[in-house]
């Protein structure tokens, strides 16, 4: 059975059930292998993707149910080589070891920063605490992401005073 | 006990990291390099003997004997002045792929971003035993930068031939050699092309000392960091080849466990391929999810022995020892002057039992393999500590040479120990054999958690005496099961009696982070503890009283300065400290803590670790490891425990078995010292050793409670216990 899913601005046709889970398809279908699998019950969250721009489980997610959303991976969270903030304050303040968990948590700090650009430490405990990361670079995630804020929050303070 | 006895102890491969097969001996044959590698300029590492019994492990079954020389680490620079740098070691989260460039680059005069390193093939890299027990840094890192000193002289004396000048006058700089007298200079790759020149290391050390060290020593950023932010980088459960199909293994239903009966006929009829082999069944398909319907539509009975539950563990640990003097014959044992005199006239005794659960180690990876047949010859991708180690698995699994077999390792989703045995490899290839077209199996979190193995768990038994001023006097340490690493104590005690016992374990087990050296260091902490409360002193004066080892004494007092230990407390707040020596690296961990006294709520405020491991390589990364080894111990101390009955996990999917998340990891603050005058070691391990029993001390600083079971509170700690104090 045909599928249509829009996936990081393209849309694609995929032959397979509706309940198979979206992170079977991401990976084994379309070959877009940076959301990862790690627990598959939702419990680890090294597979969010975004679906209409919220933090969602792909493992948990059945293609039939998503299919009029728009997906954004970890593969379209830079803007071409143009890291995200995000991505770019995990790298400023080395917030990964392994980094099997690092798609999940960057997907799952954009998604944070789309609907609270502002958290406070709490806030984003709180909103994180899905992820698992077990190479334990919790503190660094979290000072990750309030970098990112505060790179964002300059960079649109910058363009309002540049109009 | 000496330095130089310490470290020949620390370094012995332990138990439990599982012997690798007969090491593979590389015959130097310069034609053969130049063949594969193209002409250039080739430096080659060979280990002298002393190293090659400990990297090869063959220290324990080989003493005395002569070894075959082996080449550890190989150096290569192009015609196009290319670096590239070769070792069986593998990157799992440890951020070696960066820590080895810098080594390189700092003896060489080359950028960073001009350095490959190669790591973990075994068609192109040397042997290697495996990526554990610290040993990346004391070993690997030292000969890579012996490799590349070598390296840059050998272009030293090159470009001295071509100018026909003397060396003296030369220096390397930034990829190029440059003449301080007649201002001029030449890059790497004008000297190596057209050569064909193959150097080994020469005996002195050419080594830059650690104190005039550029790149190495600073905090580099991970090299190849960009991959992983933008998930381009592919792990092996990603790996892809045309034309594969998805394995899935049926599991039996529980450990141990024959085939009684099986009905495959409705799995066969989808079209999939069933591979029945003794007690292997498993199936490939197209897609992972067709493997999956297959591998449930087979009707399989088994038949296996009731085995023990984890409620019985303790007491079938120590029902199941083995007997005798030496139990195990390989010196694990130590006894000095008379212990049972000394107890019996110790103004202060201790005699107290603590244990440690089995735990996974719940790699968020999980074991992952890509497998591909071409005739005879296997191509394996896959996730391991010990390439060369699954490479010898493969080929007696399926009766072929070692040299029919390549086994690969991109850098992978971490191990932290638990992935340095073969078993998804040969599943896949065993698919992949059946199906004649490539196969990749990823295990399930679930078969993660029941199909690999564990860390030990273990019964430690301590008798302990100590004068009425506070100086230990006896000392009796029996270790059932959980290992020897860290048994023995580091504190001067006149009277020791210490034994491991070796046991049968009702799980499989093996290595793990750190490995037995957690359950020691918390029993031996603890019981510190114990005896300092008895003799009304402070824990750390007595700790200190009883410690001669400068360099943890150094340890224990930049934690407790920066810990402010001494402050006064609030209610429900509680200090405690551990601390010790493991892999060569010295550890003090002091914890605060807070009870709740209502709900039995243990919270971790603050964890401040003071750590020295010699000459620091990679600042930044050394806190990284220090900061996770805490987290990652937080889980083992706090409440991560495996539960088991008559064959089967309990608790074995992330559901169920708790990990620390976010809201668990304390404030983390960390003090380095940086030795420059002392070699460089590793630190993945070491820092988690003292956390269990300072969390334990500072619970029972808070509450009166003496709590001597890892994981100490799985369930909070409950009122009644508060009370009773």
């Amino acid at each position: 059975m045909a599928i249509q899913l829009a996936i990081n601005g393209h849309s694609y046709n995929v032959d397979v059930e509706p309940q198979t889970s979206l992170l079977t398809v991401l990976r084994e279908h379309l070959d877009l292998t940076g959301s990862k699998y790690g627990c598959g019950e939702g419990q680890c969250g090294a597979c969010t993707v975004l679906v209409d721009g919220k933090p969602q489980r792909s493992c948990i997610t059945r293609v039939g149910t998503i299919a009029q959303k728009q997906i954004t991976t970890i593969e379209a969270v830079a803007n071409g080589d143009q890291l995200h903030p995000v991505q770019q304050a995990f790298l400023d303040l080395g917030a990964m070891q392994c980094a099997y968990c690092t798609s999940g948590m960057i997907v799952t700090a954009v998604g944070l920063l789309k609907k609270n650009p502002q958290p406070n430490e709490g806030e984003i405990i709180d909103f994180m605490n899905g992820n698992v990361c077990r190479c334990g670079t919790y503190p660094r995630i979290v000072s990750a992401i309030q970098k990112a804020a505060k790179m964002m929050a300059e960079s649109a303070a910058a363009k309002g005073a540049g109009r | 006990m000496s330095e130089m006895t310490l470290t020949q102890v620390a370094l012995e491969p332990e138990r439990y990291e599982l012997a690798a097969a007969a090491p593979y001996r590389f015959d130097f044959d310069r034609r053969e390099f130049f063949k594969f590698l193209g002409a250039g300029v080739l430096v080659v590492s060979a280990l002298k003997s002393a190293a090659v019994a400990q990297e090869s492990g063959a220290a324990r079954q080989r003493r005395g004997e002569s070894l075959p020389r082996e080449i550890d680490a190989w150096l290569h620079i192009g015609e196009d002045g290319k670096v590239t740098a070769y070792t069986g070691k593998v990157e799992m989260g440890q951020n070696i792929r960066t820590s080895l460039t810098q080594a390189v680059a700092e003896e060489l005069h080359v950028p960073l971003e001009k350095i490959e390193m190669v790591m973990g093939d075994t068609k192109l890299t040397p042997f290697d035993m495996g990526t554990f027990g610290s040993r990346t840094t004391p070993t690997m890192n030292l000969q890579l930068r012996r490799v590349a000193a070598t390296a840059r002289d050998t272009l030293l004396e090159l470009a001295a031939a071509q100018w026909k000048t003397d060396v003296k006058h030369l220096v390397a700089e930034d990829g190029k050699v440059l003449d301080t007298k007649a201002n001029r200079s030449v890059e790497y790759a004008a000297l190596t092309k057209g050569q064909q020149l193959a150097r080994e290391l020469p005996e002195q050390d050419p080594l830059i000392p650690a104190t005039d060290w550029k790149v190495a020593g600073q905090s580099t950023p991970k090299v190849d960091g960009q991959d992983f932010v933008t998930g381009k980088h592919r792990y092996p459960s990603d790996q892809k080849l045309p034309d594969m199909l998805y394995g899935k293994v049926l599991r039996p239903a529980a450990f141990n466990a024959t085939l009684a009966s099986i009905d495959t006929q409705k799995a066969e009829r989808t079209g999939v391929t069933v591979v029945r082999d003794g007690n292997f069944v498993g199936v490939a398909a197209p897609t992972s999810d067709q493997a999956k319907a297959a591998v449930d539509a087979i009707h399989a009975e088994w038949k296996a022995d009731p085995q023990p539950s984890s409620k019985e563990l303790f007491d079938y640990l120590r029902k199941n020892a083995v007997q005798g003097k030496d139990p195990t014959g390989d010196g694990d044992r130590i006894d000095v002057g008379d212990v049972d005199k000394a107890i019996a006239a110790a103004d202060h005794k201790l005699q107290q039992t603590y244990t440690v659960a089995y735990i996974a180690h719940v790699p968020l990876e999980p074991r992952a393999a890509l497998a591909k047949w071409d005739g005879d010859n296997l191509t394996v991708w896959t996730g391991t500590q010990r390439p060369f180690g699954v490479r010898g698995q493969l080929a007696e699994a399926f009766r072929i040479p070692e040299d029919n077999v390549r086994v690969l390792m991109p850098d992978t989703g971490s191990g932290y120990g638990g992935k340095h045995t073969g078993e998804t490899a040969i599943e896949a290839a065993r698919l992949a054999r059946a199906a004649k077209r490539p196969v990749k199996l990823v295990w399930t979190r679930e078969e993660e958690f029941s199909w690999a193995y564990f860390r030990p768990a273990g019964v430690i038994d301590v008798k302990a005496g100590a004068s009425a001023d506070g100086q230990v006097t006896a000392w009796e340490f029996h270790n059932y099961n959980s290992g020897s690493a860290g048994i023995r104590t580091y504190y001067e005690v006149p009277n020791q009696r210490i034994v491991f016992h070796e046991t049968d374990s009702p799980l499989r087990q093996g290595s793990y982070r750190a490995l037995a050296a957690t359950a020691n260091h918390f029993a031996r902490e603890s019981a510190m503890d114990e005896l300092a409360h008895a003799a009304k002193m402070d824990s750390l004066q007595f700790r200190l009283r009883n410690l001669k080892n400068e360099r943890l004494r150094a340890v224990f007092e930049a934690a407790a300065k920066k810990f402010g230990w001494g402050q006064k407390k609030i209610d429900g707040q509680g200090f405690g400290m551990g601390g010790g020596y493991e892999k060569l690296g010295n550890i003090a961990t002091f914890a605060e803590v807070n009870v709740d006294r209502k709900s039995g709520d243990v919270k971790v405020v603050r964890v401040v670790s003071a750590f020295e491991c010699g000459a620091i390589v990679n600042p930044d990364n050394l806190r990284n490891q220090i900061e996770g080894s805490n987290v990652m111990g937080l889980g083992g101390a706090l409440f991560e425990a495996i539960e088991f009955d008559n064959g089967k996990i309990l608790n074995g999917r992330l559901s169920d078995y708790r990990v620390p998340r976010f809201k668990d990891a304390p404030v983390l603050e960390t003090v380095l010292l940086d030795r420059k005058d002392i070699p460089s070691v590793g630190a993945g391990e070491c820092p988690l050793i003292g956390l269990a029993p300072a969390i334990a001390n500072a619970i029972f600083d808070a509450t009166g409670v003496r709590l001597r079971a890892l994981p100490l509170v799985p369930n909070g700690l409950r009122n009644d216990r508060v009370a009773d104090d």
